[in-house]
């Protein structure tokens, strides 16, 4: 049953992510990679990860998203279609990674995963809280911290670039 | 971790999504689209961390951190980086990468 659902979702997530970068149309684009991005939250949701799920699901169902939606009604018409990307250029891009996942899965199955054989059960949201704030051996508090100051700097910085000076005439 | 499947299949699953994200990286012209694309890249490396964890080392919690922490980065930048290109469309009316020939005004 759960394998069923993997193969279903990795389905989903793959057709998905092709016509994300495929569509010419830009707000069916975005649409497309919500769709995706909902289906990276079932597949976290399949292994027990529930915190993940849902910080995928509010931070990039929820904000991302329509941020993007956002700046996509800003600058464009709805039904204005992207040009065509000329066929050379996508020639060589399809050349350069199906070159690159060719690589890549060749080193995967070449190298043997230790497997690990104990018993797993669902992350609890405590665990990984405690882990976050723990400034002993193995802990991420500073991590957190940077991540922290990051953000403040973002908002700042967003605010600041979006808002600009006065246009001045060209 | 999920019965029945192994982790081969899930790392292919993951480094196709890589490089779904990479071929749209490489072959949109619009900006827009191009962090599209960055977004699939980063999904993609957060999943491989979070499978990974839960495959080899399902009593560590280091996957699942630095999967926030990725998240986290991901909104940071796709924040920046509108902000970035709404000003750059108050400026030359065009978010198209070939027109994009100076960031300083």
């Amino acid at each position: 049953m759960e394998a069923i659902l993997f193969y279903i979702l990795a389905a989903l997530i793959i057709i998905f992510a092709v016509a994300s970068v495929t569509s010419r149309k830009i707000l069916r684009a975005v649409i497309y990679l919500l769709f995706v991005l909902i289906s990276i939250a079932g597949l976290y949701f399949l292994i027990n990860y529930n915190l993940l799920a849902a910080i995928q699901l509010t931070v990039y169902a929820g904000g991302v998203i329509v941020l993007f939606i956002f700046s996509v009604l800003l600058v464009h018409h709805v039904e204005l279609e992207l040009e065509k990307t000329p066929l050379k250029r996508k020639i060589i891009a399809g050349i350069l990674s199906l070159l690159g996942l060719g690589i890549t899965l060749w080193s995967i199955f070449t190298y043997t995963f230790k497997t690990a054989t104990t018993t797993y059960s669902s992350i609890e949201v405590r665990d990984i809280g405690l882990k976050l704030l723990s400034y002993g051996d193995g802990g991420y508090i500073l991590p957190f911290e940077v991540i922290s100051v990051l953000l403040v700097a973002v908002m700042i910085g967003a605010i600041i670039v979006a808002k600009g000076e006065k246009l001045k005439e060209n | 971790m999920i019965a029945g499947i192994n982790i081969y299949e899930i790392l292919t699953l993951t480094s196709i999504l890589f490089f779904i994200g990479l071929y749209g990286f490489f072959t949109r012209e619009n900006l827009i689209t191009v962090l599209l694309s960055i977004e699939l890249i980063l999904n993609a490396s957060a999943l491989n961390f979070v499978l990974i964890n839960t495959y080899l080392y399902p009593d560590l919690l280091q996957g699942a951190i630095f999967t926030i922490f990725i998240i986290a980065l991901a909104a940071a930048e796709t924040a920046l980086a509108i902000a970035i290109i709404i000003n750059l469309y108050k400026l030359i009316y065009s978010v198209e990468v070939k027109d994009t020939e100076t960031m300083k005004y």
